[in-house]
C-alpha cells in the first residue's frame, strides 16, 4: 500500500464514516451545485436555486432539531419571521444600505437563539402533541405582534434596503450565500448526528426518562439544539427577506412554512441528514413551479395531498426506505450483511444467553442492518 | 459494614393511594439487598423515589451520608445509583454500542472499551452494531444491565431482573450479579422470583402497603409470620400442603 494511499485513509478515517465514494459523491454535488449559477445563469433558473438553498438550510436546520430529538416543532417560523424582522429593523433603524445589509446576518442569528431560549424553555417542558400545540400557539403570538407592534411595521410589514445590481446577475450572490447556509447546516446535522451530543438526542427520541436516569441532562441537550436550529433559520430567514425584498406578517410568519419544512424532513427521511436536503430539492422547486404555473391553490392541495402520501405510504421518508431498497437489490443471491456476531465474540461468551426468539433474531438484525444501512445514508 | 444507601420515613402518595408510608431501608456496601412484597406494596414506587423520578411528600433519601431527596434523575445516575425498570428499557433505534455510549461518562475511545467489556460481560457483546430493537426481551435485559454498568455505579437497582426470561437466562443474570458483587459492586434487587431473590440476597426487606414489615437475612425473613401474611403466607402454605398431600399418596 503506497505512502499516498495511508495518508488518504487516514483522512477518510478522520471524517469517520465517509467511505471515498461518499466522499467523491459529496464533492461531485457541490462542484455541481457551484457551477449551477454559470451553467444556468438565467435569473428564472437561479431563483429556483436560491429558494431551493434557502429550504434545504432550513429543513435541514429543523431537522437537527426535531428529527433527532423527536420533538416535532410547527413553529419555526417564529425564528425564520424573526430572522427576516430583525434584519429589516436593523437595516432601517441603523440606515444600513446595500450590500452592508449582509453583515447583519449574524444578528439574525442572534435574534433566533435568543427567542429560542425563553420558547424552548417553556415549550420543552412538556412533550409529543403538547408541545406541538405550545409551538403553534407561540407562532400565533409572533404573526399577532407583527401585525400590532409599530415597529414591525404592522400590517404593511417592512422593506428591504435597495440592491442596485444588475438584474441578469442580481440572484447570483444570494444564490451563493443560501448555499453557504445550506452547506453549513447540513455539516451542522452531520456533525451533531456523529456526537455524544446527538446520540444523546436519539436517546431523548427513543425515551427520555431513561436518558434522564442514564445522566442525559435532557433538558439541557433539548434546549441547545433548540437554540442552534433556531439561530440557523432565522439568518436564513434574514436571507430570505433581502433576497425577496420584503417581509409582512403573514408571509414571516407563514404556517404553510411549517408545513413544508416538516414534509420536507418527513419525505426525504426524518432524523437523517440527507433526508431533508433531498425532501428540500424536491418540494421546493416543485412548489415554485405550480405556483408559477397553475392557479395558487394547487400547489397547496399538491402539498397537502403529498404529506398525505409521504406519511402514509413512505412514513419513514426516501432515504431509509431507498437505502433498504437498494441494500436488498445489492445483497440478493449473497451472503447478505452479517447478522450474527462474529464466530470470536461468540467463542468469548459460551455462557451468553440464548434468545427467547431465536428463530426470529436474525431475520431481525438483518432487517437491522438494512435499516441502519439505510438511515445514515 | 457501612450503610451505601438509606431511605428514612419516606411518604409518597398517588391522589388518595399511599405507594410509601413511613418506609425506612438501609442496604449496606459490597451487599446484594433484596426487596419483595405483594403487588402494590410500593417497591417500585421507591426505587422512583431513590432514582428521582418520583418525588417523596416526606421522608428523606441518603446515599452513603450524602442527602439525595428529591434530586434529577440524571444528577442521581451521576452519583453512583444506576437502575433498570420492571418493563425494560432501551435505545430501540439505537444500535446496541449507542445505547452503551448514551451511558457512558467517559471519553470517546475509553467509552467504546469499557462498553465493550461490559457487552462482553454479559454476554451479547456480538450483538453491539445490531438496532436495539430487534433484540429479544431477555437480550434486552441484559443491554439494560450492561449501560448501567457502564458507568460504574456505587449501587445498582435491578427491577425484576429475571422476570419473563427463561430458566437459563435467569441463572446467566445471577451469576453476573454474583461476580459482580464479589468485586464489591452493591446491589438491591425487587424480584418476585423467590428462588432469585433467596438464593441470591444477602439481606431482603419486604413491603406491605408502603411500609417495610421485616428486614434481614432471607433465612429468617421467610419464616417471619408477618412476611408469610403479608405476600409468602399463601403460597407457601399452600404448597407445604400440596406437598404434604402428595407425599401422604406417595406413601400409600
Amino acid at each position: 500500500m503506497s505512502e499516498g494511499h495511508v495518508a488518504s485513509r487516514k483522512v477518510l478515517n478522520r471524517f469517520g464514516g465517509l467511505t471515498g465514494l461518499r466522499l467523491a459523491g459529496i464533492v461531485v454535488l457541490l462542484a455541481g451545485a457551484l457551477a449551477f449559477p454559470v451553467v444556468y445563469p438565467s435569473p428564472t433558473a437561479t431563483n429556483y436555486g436560491v429558494y431551493a438553498l434557502i429550504f434545504v438550510a432550513v429543513a435541514s436546520a429543523w431537522n437537527f432539531f426535531s428529527g433527532f430529538s423527536g420533538y416535532i416543532s410547527l413553529g419555526h417560523a417564529v425564528f425564520f419571521g424573526s430572522g427576516a424582522y430583525a434584519l429589516g429593523i436593523a437595516a432601517r433603524d441603523w440606515h444600513v444600505t446595500g450590500s452592508g445589509v449582509f453583515a447583519l446576518l449574524p444578528l439574525c442569528a442572534v435574534v433566533g437563539a435568543l427567542i429560542a431560549v425563553p420558547f424552548g424553555l417553556i415549550a420543552l417542558r412538556v412533550r409529543r402533541h403538547t408541545f406541538i400545540v405550545i409551538t403553534i400557539a407561540v407562532f400565533f403570538i409572533f404573526q399577532l405582534m407583527a401585525y400590532n407592534f409599530s415597529f414591525t411595521g404592522g400590517t404593511t410589514g417592512l422593506d428591504a434596503p435597495f440592491l442596485p445590481w444588475a438584474a441578469a446577475t442580481y440572484n447570483n450572490p444570494f444564490y451563493y450565500i443560501a448555499l453557504g447556509c445550506a452547506v453549513g447546516a447540513i455539516a451542522m446535522a452531520w456533525l451533531i448526528r456523529r456526537s455524544r451530543f446527538g446520540l444523546q438526542l436519539r436517546a431523548i427520541r427513543d425515551d427520555e426518562d431513561r436518558a434522564r436516569g442514564l445522566g442525559v441532562r435532557a433538558m439541557r441537550v433539548k434546549l441547545t439544539a433548540f437554540v442552534l436550529s433556531g439561530a440557523v433559520t432565522a439568518l436564513v430567514g434574514g436571507v430570505w427577506f433581502f433576497y425577496l425584498t420584503q417581509v409582512q406578517p403573514p408571509s414571516g410568519f407563514d404556517p404553510l412554512f411549517d408545513l413544508s419544512v416538516v414534509l420536507m424532513a418527513f419525505l426525504g427521511g426524518i432524523g437523517t441528514v440527507s433526508g431533508p436536503v433531498l425532501g428540500a430539492l424536491i418540494i421546493e422547486p416543485g412548489q415554485l413551479y405550480l405556483t408559477a404555473n397553475t392557479n395558487g391553490y394547487i400547489s397547496e392541495i399538491l402539498l397537502g395531498a403529498l404529506f398525505l402520501a409521504a406519511v402514509l405510504l413512505m412514513p419513514r421518508g426516501i432515504i431509509p426506505t431507498g437505502g433498504e431498497y437498494f441494500r436488498r437489490l445489492t445483497t440478493r443471491g449473497r451472503a447478505a450483511i452479517p447478522a450474527i456476531p462474529p464466530a470470536s465474540q461468540r467463542a468469548a461468551a459460551p455462557s451468553g444467553p440464548r434468545s427467547d426468539e431465536g428463530a426470529t433474531r436474525e431475520d431481525g438484525a438483518l432487517e437491522a442492518a438494512r435499516r441502519r444501512a439505510g438511515e445514515t445514508l | 459494614m457501612s450503610i451505601l444507601l438509606r431511605t428514612d420515613g419516606l411518604h409518597k402518595s398517588y391522589g388518595g393511594v399511599r405507594a410509601l408510608d413511613t418506609c425506612t431501608i438501609e442496604v449496606g456496601e459490597g451487599t446484594v439487598a433484596g426487596l419483595i412484597g405483594p403487588n402494590g406494596s410500593g417497591k417500585t414506587t421507591l426505587f422512583n423515589v431513590i432514582t428521582g423520578y418520583a418525588k417523596a411528600d416526606a421522608g428523606e433519601v441518603y446515599l452513603a451520608d450524602r442527602r439525595i431527596t428529591n434530586i434529577a434523575p440524571d444528577k442521581v445516575f451521576a452519583l453512583g445509583i444506576g437502575r433498570t425498570f420492571q418493563l425494560t428499557r432501551i435505545f430501540p433505534s439505537l444500535t446496541v454500542m449507542e445505547n452503551m455510549l448514551v451511558a457512558s461518562q467517559h471519553s470517546r475511545s475509553g467509552a467504546r472499551k469499557r462498553a465493550m467489556e461490559q457487552l462482553e460481560f454479559v454476554g451479547i457483546a456480538g450483538y453491539h452494531g445490531t438496532l436495539a430493537g430487534t433484540l429479544s426481551y431477555g437480550q434486552r435485559k441484559l443491554l439494560e444491565l450492561a449501560y448501567v454498568l457502564v458507568a460504574d455505579p456505587a449501587i445498582i437497582l435491578l427491577d425484576e431482573p429475571a422476570g419473563g426470561v427463561n430458566l437459563s437466562l435467569v441463572n446467566h443474570i445471577a451469576a453476573r450479579i454474583r461476580e459482580l458483587n464479589a468485586a464489591g459492586k452493591t446491589f438491591l434487587i425487587v424480584e418476585h422470583n423467590m428462588e432469585f431473590v433467596m438464593g441470591l440476597c444477602h439481606q431482603v426487606t419486604v413491603l406491605d402497603s408502603g411500609t417495610v414489615v421485616a428486614a434481614g437475612p432471607p433465612e429468617i425473613v421467610r419464616t417471619d409470620r408477618r412476611v408469610l401474611d403479608a405476600y409468602l403466607g399463601e403460597d407457601i402454605e399452600d404448597a407445604e400442603e400440596d406437598s404434604g398431600e402428595a407425599d401422604d399418596g406417595a406413601s400409600r
